[in-house]
């Protein structure tokens, strides 16, 4: 009844084509982004920041970047944790080489390199497609792994290969290093995830996203209208591992502190993020929000359940936590193999008749 | 529906750990994952003193002792939300039992307030007080033991290693590189020739490791591994017939789960230890007493008396005389963390004091102070008997060679006091 169209009139080209044509969804979006920028930064503690929302948010950009790649461009990556070290490894060493530098530009920086990095890695991709290119992905996956475990000059020649985030400040808040207020963390990786999510959002309604979307369908029916794999999937891979980038820089510094990079960006991280963009909805902005919501939050949330709430043995709690989440994925895909992005569309379709459907 | 959902959502994210009052010792254990085999062992020793004390003394000096468990399964991110989750709550002393959680964690806790007690585990550099305030990892860390690795067989030799080639089979992360410039240091000292061999987490798969140790034939493996990859090298070993006797594991690679799969061919293998090992001690009596026989035993009591049983036991030993010591300073029972540190920079644990709790003999004597604080670094060797599946010890507590260790963990310490903007305190 409230959720519908009719009476929304737009007069314009540029009305009709904006990301939330309908009021209602437009209203709930800038209710979000007040609660997110306005409310949550004063009432956020060090729980909240370091164990619910950090974590969401820089999964959530990773979630975007392989969701261009994946999602939007059809090529299958299991790079994505190695290309999330060459972020946090580049700001790592950007931001001990040029301590007087902006973190900022530090980890805009570190998601150009991935860019680079990405880019090389994606050259691949011209030649081979789908099962062949995660294999070459993965490949990708395990030589930047094992790049920074080898080479010292990567961690600054420490005795145990572990990189530490020094202190470093925005507008003369520390957003890296152990001092780091809650607020501050999330700030930063709202940030990044508002900026981010935005132009995600533009590129791919835009040239270049429809450029991507015609090669995942159909490339050579692509190629016959015009457009050129080579820039189309080379500009995937870039503008995807630039997020990415960000992620693994954002990660490190911000949320981590400390990183070593089997460790923090193993194969797991590949597979999870592919899982986050799965479960949320390939090719769907909002689905790399919901799934990294879907994987970050529910262990926390059960985990709080059953342990703090329930008193269960913390072992048993964590099987048990493993098999739920477990079956909750093989059940959403079961139920709706479009991912949770698909599921809201179809609660707002229902909610446009509701509440009279016929 | 969808409020209810959020509400729902919304309450299981905040029904974290309640306030508690008593001493809050937070065990950020692992019971799952790839190395919740040897995890689990370590938490129950740590969970068992405490309800020892708990049950039989009525806590330390009056004081319940509250041991929340929070499950880590090793992995870094779980660490911090653990460590996040239980910090509010009073918590005195963190004990993660992870190198890495460790790493994250030491930044952490000296703005947090919130001691850190690492023994025989995380940052090496920590034992220098003057630049870790908060740290502690007495008592004894990874060089303390390479080195006393190489002095036993030094002693086996005669004293003299020159020309002897040594592997060091390690895993490959942030805990397994930590020996490697102080074998190094040694190395040059004594002329042996060392070979680094890494081996990628889990482990699982040494195959390629163990060819080239077999090519390359070392008179001696020393190995820091962890986990499923402590099976897997003693396997390997045995398959290449490599003699046990001249393979020596950190105390990492020396519990039960560790030889117990190889059989009778781990026969002879070695490890380091800096804790006594088996059930002979006046403890066990108390142990069966108050807890066993009253089914308080964390587990049920399934690992009572295995070697990382032992060792989880000696780190709550350890921190309890720390709170016992801070609580005898402070001249109150209810501490905060600040008064647990100057607990612990004061802590003296004397052999007497040991045989006194019922563990004669069970470790090195302890003396810390502000500016060491990780104590003597001394440690011994155990073997291990498949015949009748027990450790043995078998050499007394020695002494690291301080000659080299010293300046490195001055140059270590101090290149983290410069990277993170430290002044060394007065001491």
């Amino acid at each position: 009844m409230l959720y519908r169209e009719a009476g929304d009139f737009k007069t314009s080209y540029r009305e009709d084509g904006q990301t939330f044509p309908i009021r209602l969804d437009r209203w709930g979006y800038y209710a979000i982004l007040v609660v997110a920028f306005g409310i949550i930064p004063f009432v956020i503690n060090d729980y909240w920041a370091s164990a619910v929302l950090v974590p969401f948010l820089i999964y959530a950009i990773a979630a975007l970047g392989l969701n261009i790649l994946t999602g939007y461009g059809g090529q299958v990556s299991l790079g994505t944790g190695g290309f999330m070290a060459v972020g946090a490894y580049a700001v790592y060493k950007l931001m001990t080489a040029f301590p007087d530098v902006s973190i900022v530009i530090h980890i805009l920086l570190a998601g150009g390199i991935t860019a680079f990095v990405g880019m090389l890695f994606g050259l691949p991709s011209l030649r081979i497609k789908g099962f062949y290119l995660a294999v070459a992905t993965l490949a990708a996956q395990f030589f930047l792994v094992w790049l920074f475990n080898k080479v010292p000059w990567f961690y600054n020649y420490s005795a145990s290969g572990q990189i530490n985030a020094p202190e470093r400040t925005v507008l003369g808040w520390a957003v890296t290093g152990p001092a780091t207020s809650a607020s501050a963390k999330y700030m930063i990786c709202l940030c990044f995830a508002f900026v981010l999510a935005w132009v995600a959002r533009n590129l791919t309604r835009g040239t270049l996203g429809r450029k991507w979307m015609a090669i995942r369908d159909m490339d050579i029916a692509a190629e016959i209208i015009g457009v050129n794999p080579l820039t189309a999937k080379l500009s995937a891979f870039a503008i995807s591992s630039f997020f990415v980038g960000i992620a693994g820089a954002l990660l490190f510094s911000v949320y981590l502190g400390a990183a070593e990079v089997g460790e923090a960006f193993g194969i797991n991280k590949s597979f999870l993020v592919l899982f986050m963009i799965i479960i949320g909805g390939l090719g769907s902005i909002f689905g790399s929000f919901a799934g990294a919501a879907f994987m970050v939050l529910l262990p926390v949330m059960l985990k709080n359940l059953l342990v703090g709430t329930m008193g269960w043995p913390t072992d048993l709690a964590a099987h048990i936590e493993l098999m739920i989440v477990g079956t909750l994925i093989v059940f959403f895909l079961i139920v709706e193999p479009h991912g949770l992005a698909r599921l809201w569309a179809l609660t707002k379709e229902k909610l446009r008749l509701w509440p009279f459907p016929h | 529906m969808r409020t209810k959902l959020i509400a729902l959502t919304a309450a299981g994210l905040m029904a974290g750990a309640p306030a508690m009052a008593d001493l809050v010792v937070p065990n950020l254990s692992y019971r799952t994952g790839a190395y919740g085999a040897n995890g689990t062992q370590y938490a129950d020793g740590f969970n068992d003193y405490f309800a020892l004390l708990n049950e039989r003394d009525g806590g330390i000096g009056g004081e319940i002792v509250q041991v929340p468990e929070c499950e880590t399964a090793y992995n870094t991110e779980k660490g911090i939300e653990c460590y996040e989750e239980t910090k509010d709550t009073g918590a005195l002393v963190y004990n993660p039992l992870s190198t890495g959680i460790t790493y994250q964690l030491i930044p952490k806790v000296s703005v947090d307030k919130k001691v850190l007690y690492t023994p025989g585990y995380g940052r090496t550099s920590a034992k220098n007080g003057k630049v870790f305030e908060w740290v502690f990892n007495a008592p004894a860390n990874y060089w303390d033991g390479a080195s006393v690795a190489i002095k036993y067989l030094l002693d086996e030799n005669g004293g003299d290693l020159s020309g002897k080639k040594i592997a060091l089979v390690f895993h490959n992360s942030a805990y397994g590189k930590e020996p490697i410039r102080t074998l190094q240091g040694l190395a040059e000292k004594h002329g042996f020739e060392l070979s680094e061999v890494p081996v990628d987490a889990p482990g699982q798969e040494q195959k390629s490791q163990w060819l080239q140790i077999r090519r390359d034939k070392p008179d001696y493996v020393i190995m820091y591994g962890w986990g499923v990859m402590n099976q897997a090298a003693i396997q390997e070993a045995a398959n290449i017939r490599f003699p046990m006797e001249n393979f020596i594991g950190i105390w990492w690679s020396g519990s039960e789960v560790d030889v117990l799969p190889v059989g009778d061919k781990a026969n002879g293998y070695k490890a380091l230890t800096f804790n006594g090992v088996g059930m002979d001690y006046p403890i066990y009596e108390d142990i069966k007493t108050y807890l066993l026989d009253t089914d308080k035993a964390s587990q049920g009591g399934e690992h009572v008396g295995s070697a990382l049983y032992s060792r989880g036991m000696y780190a709550a030993v350890v921190i309890s005389e720390a709170i016992r010591k801070a609580q005898e300073l402070a001249g109150v029972s209810d501490i905060s963390p600040e008064q647990l540190r100057d607990g612990f920079e004061q802590l003296e644990i004397t052999p007497e004091r040991l045989t006194e709790i019922g563990l004669p003999d069970f470790g090195p004597e302890i003396r810390m102070s502000c500016e060491n604080h990780g104590g003597s670094g001394m440690a011994r060797l155990q073997q291990w008997d498949a015949a009748a599946k027990q450790w043995n010890l078998i050499s007394e507590f020695t002494e690291p060679d301080q000659e080299i260790l010293a300046p490195l963990i001055e140059e270590d310490s101090a290149a983290y006091a410069k990277e993170s903007g430290i002044t060394p305190r007065d001491c």
